[in-house]
């Protein structure tokens, strides 16, 4: 009991700490590994109950060539400590794409496959996608699918590699190697945010052959239950593949968390006229 | 259908002139500080140009080398209001196998949500459900094969519908109710484009016997009406359909010989949901001929059982494979078969076996992919090969071919053995 409380009362302190920013960091115990990991996904992918906002990737090939994906996204949450969440991403560029929409019912427990549709409107046609490998690029940019919608943490066994003035850096081995390319990915989380600043994934070994950086962090004003309350977000961030040399910058502006979108949004009635918020 | 210009057509535009007129006056008075213009909502305007080539690999007599020769232009306007949505797009291209000037609405309408449980769509809209993956069953809206066959964009293989759609949303079920006042038929093989079995003249026909049919045409009258009761169980999608109308492209005759579009009704269901690490789906109809409900009437289509069961998967990265079996059965046969005239009978029962596969390559940016269907009862086949590159994200290239094969030439595909083409295009978004 005493344990249970002491935990409640730490938790709330640190919800505390790095809504405000203000505690001091040897205030509290370091935290564990599962505990940063935990909570680095939380501010990665989880802040508030929605979120509604606009995605710009610029792809620049080795030659310098450049391609541009554009959609806005909405989010939902649709369980409880961070696992099942809605998506629906409407596209406004490219032309090939445009007005296209793409409905996930994201399912985190393991063994659990997404629920995926696509929305064609020159043919009105929803169409049921098989629930694919996750480890494919997203929209033919160089973050996969897994970089938008977040991995599981169960899915990896995780290892405190080191501790610096400024990061905790994690090395993350797959429990299923079969299943993914990587062979393990060192993640560098920041110890006041606990946003995750930069990601290595090294196969064959020790060699790296993707880098995924936060380049920019913004502190979004949300209201939590009636309070105030800020949500640092990677706003900008890049993914480098260093074996074709290709790379994606993904730009998020026009953020706002807990709008209160409705569970509706994510049916086949809004994915065949997507709703308001997600054309502005 | 093209070129007729039909008064709801004409309808929508005038309305959405009037609407943003009579929105922007309404709020001008309000806020007369600002400026009249800034009340107008914002126009978005895209479209493409495109250059579209193919010929024929062999002879056809009564059909010329190309099979398409277009230079098209698409535009399209989208704006709304607080409370309503509004869409124009429209075609117009130069079409080379006709030899003339072409132009076509493709969608036209306005768009309302006035509360939570009801969405209203009215004008020329592409309209599509059911579950089949190029095999249409409840599906009733105008397809136009004519265009897929000769290697059109695939948004072409679906004609759109002067209709009003009214959707209703409940916590037990949602219904979608379709009304279409006057009959769109498919965009069907008319000969103009495509050569065909031609059943009168018991051998092939083109643009020397050009289908002429008696279409079905009085406003309010010669109606048709689509039904869809549909819900999603732990997203299993479920739903139910009805159709009364009339067959969508010819399906008799009179008794003079001119094709005729007999009256229909359609019942049906279908289901499609996560199996295993693919989606499953299974969709079935009864086809009411009504005119002929016995078959004994040889110049009507008989009524009809339709079934398809398909499975797709992605079975390896950024390569989707799906395949349907899909049954035609035919109700009445023995009557049929008894008061048949001439010409080759049909048998019993079609089966068809469709496989689709698609490729994704290079970012993404090519995609190789193949429609295939065999039929192992009418030993035909139809395989469409495509291949598209996005060169940037305003132009894609892209080549393909239609190759039909059939060992009797009045089956579904061998029929159009002679119209085996390949293509190419190229076309640039703004």
């Amino acid at each position: 009991m005493k344990t249970s409380i002491f935990l409640i009362g730490w938790t709330l302190l640190w919800g505390l700490a790095t809504n405000t920013g203000l505690a001091e960091e040897h205030a509290s115990p370091p935290p564990t590994v599962d505990e940063i990991v935990h909570k680095a996904n939380h501010m990665a992918f989880y802040h508030g109950k929605d979120a509604k906002g606009k995605v710009e990737m610029v792809i620049t090939d080795k030659q310098g060539r450049t391609r541009n994906r554009v959609f806005n996204m909405l989010r939902k949450d649709d369980g409880e400590n961070d696992s099942d969440q809605k998506f629906f991403s409407f596209f406004q560029a490219p032309a090939d794409v445009r007005k296209m929409v793409f409905m996930v019912h994201k399912h985190t427990a393991l063994e659990t496959e997404d629920d995926r549709w696509l929305y064609m409107p020159s043919l009105d046609l929803v169409k049921r996608i098989a629930a694919g490998d996750k480890r494919t690029s997203f929209v033919g940019s160089d973050f996969l699918y897994e970089d938008i919608s977040g991995r599981s943490p169960a899915e990896d066994y995780h290892e405190l590699l080191r501790t610096t003035d400024t990061q905790y850096v994690i090395r993350n081995t797959p429990k299923k190697p079969d299943d993914v390319e990587f062979a393990y990915y060192n993640a560098y989380i920041d110890k006041k945010t606990f946003i995750p600043m930069k990601m290595e994934f090294f196969k064959n070994g020790d060699q790296c052959y993707c880098i995924i950086e936060s380049t920019k962090v913004e502190d979004i004003q949300a209201e939590e239950n009636g309070n105030n309350v800020v949500y640092p977000t990677v706003t900008v961030s890049v993914a480098r593949n260093l074996e074709n040399g290709s790379t994606t910058q993904m730009i998020r502006s026009n953020i706002r968390y807990n709008v209160g979108l409705s569970d509706n949004i994510f049916t086949e009635r809004y994915l065949r006229r997507p709703p308001r918020d997600a054309m502005r | 259908m093209r070129k007729t210009i039909n008064p709801c057509v004409l309808l929508v535009p005038v309305l959405l002139m009037t609407v943003i007129f009579f929105d922007a006056q309404v709020h001008a008075e309000e806020e007369n500080e600002k400026s009249f213009l800034d009340h107008f909502p914002p126009i978005e305007i895209n479209g493409f140009f495109e250059l579209r080539a193919g010929c024929r690999m062999q002879e056809d007599l009564y059909e010329k080398d190309s099979s398409v020769m277009e230079s098209r232009l698409q535009a399209e306007l989208f704006t709304y209001t607080d409370w309503a949505e509004f869409k124009y797009k429209g075609d117009v291209w130069g079409d080379g196998i006709l030899e003339r000037g072409e132009y076509d609405t493709r969608e036209a309408w306005i768009f309302s949500r006035p509360t939570d449980f009801l969405d209203i769509k009215i004008g020329r809209q592409v309209l599509t459900w059911g579950t089949g993956d190029l095999v249409f069953l409840n599906d009733m809206f105008p397809k136009d094969w004519q265009s897929y066959f000769i290697g059109r964009d695939k948004e072409y293989l679906k004609a759109p519908s002067d209709a009003a759609k009214i959707s209703f949303f409940t916590g037990l079920a949602n219904i979608d109710v379709v009304y279409t006042p006057k009959f769109d038929s498919d965009r069907y093989i008319s000969g103009e484009y495509i050569s065909y079995w031609n059943g009168s003249l018991k051998r092939l026909a083109g643009q020397d016997a050009i289908v002429s049919a008696d279409k079905p045409d009085r406003w309010f009258q010669d109606d048709e009406v689509a039904l869809r009761v549909y819900r999603n169980i732990n997203n299993y999608e479920l739903a139910l359909y009805g159709y009364r109308g009339f067959w969508k492209r010819p399906g008799g005759e009179t008794t003079s010989g001119t094709a005729i579009f007999p009256e229909l009704n359609v019942y049906g269901a279908s289901a499609r949901g996560q199996i295993g690490l693919g989606i499953g789906n299974i969709e079935i109809a009864y086809y009411q001929s009504a005119d002929d409900e016995s078959g004994s009437n040889p110049r009507i289509n008989n009524s009809e059982m339709r079934y398809v069961v398909g499975y797709t998967q992605e079975f390896a990265k950024d390569v989707n494979a799906s395949i349907q079996y899909y049954i035609e059965y035919m109700l009445g046969y023995s009557d049929y078969k008894e008061n048949l005239s001439c010409g080759p009978a049909r048998d019993h029962d079609r089966h068809v076996v469709t496989l689709q596969l698609t490729k994704l390559l290079m970012n993404q940016n090519l995609e190789l992919s193949l429609s295939s269907y065999y039929s192992p009862s009418d030993s035909d086949a139809y395989f469409r090969p495509n291949m598209r590159y996005k060169f940037t994200d305003k132009i894609v290239l892209e080549g393909g071919a239609n190759i039909f094969l059939g060992e009797e030439p009045h089956t579904f595909f061998g029929q159009f053995e002679n119209n085996t083409n390949i293509y190419a295009a190229i076309r640039y978004s703004f």
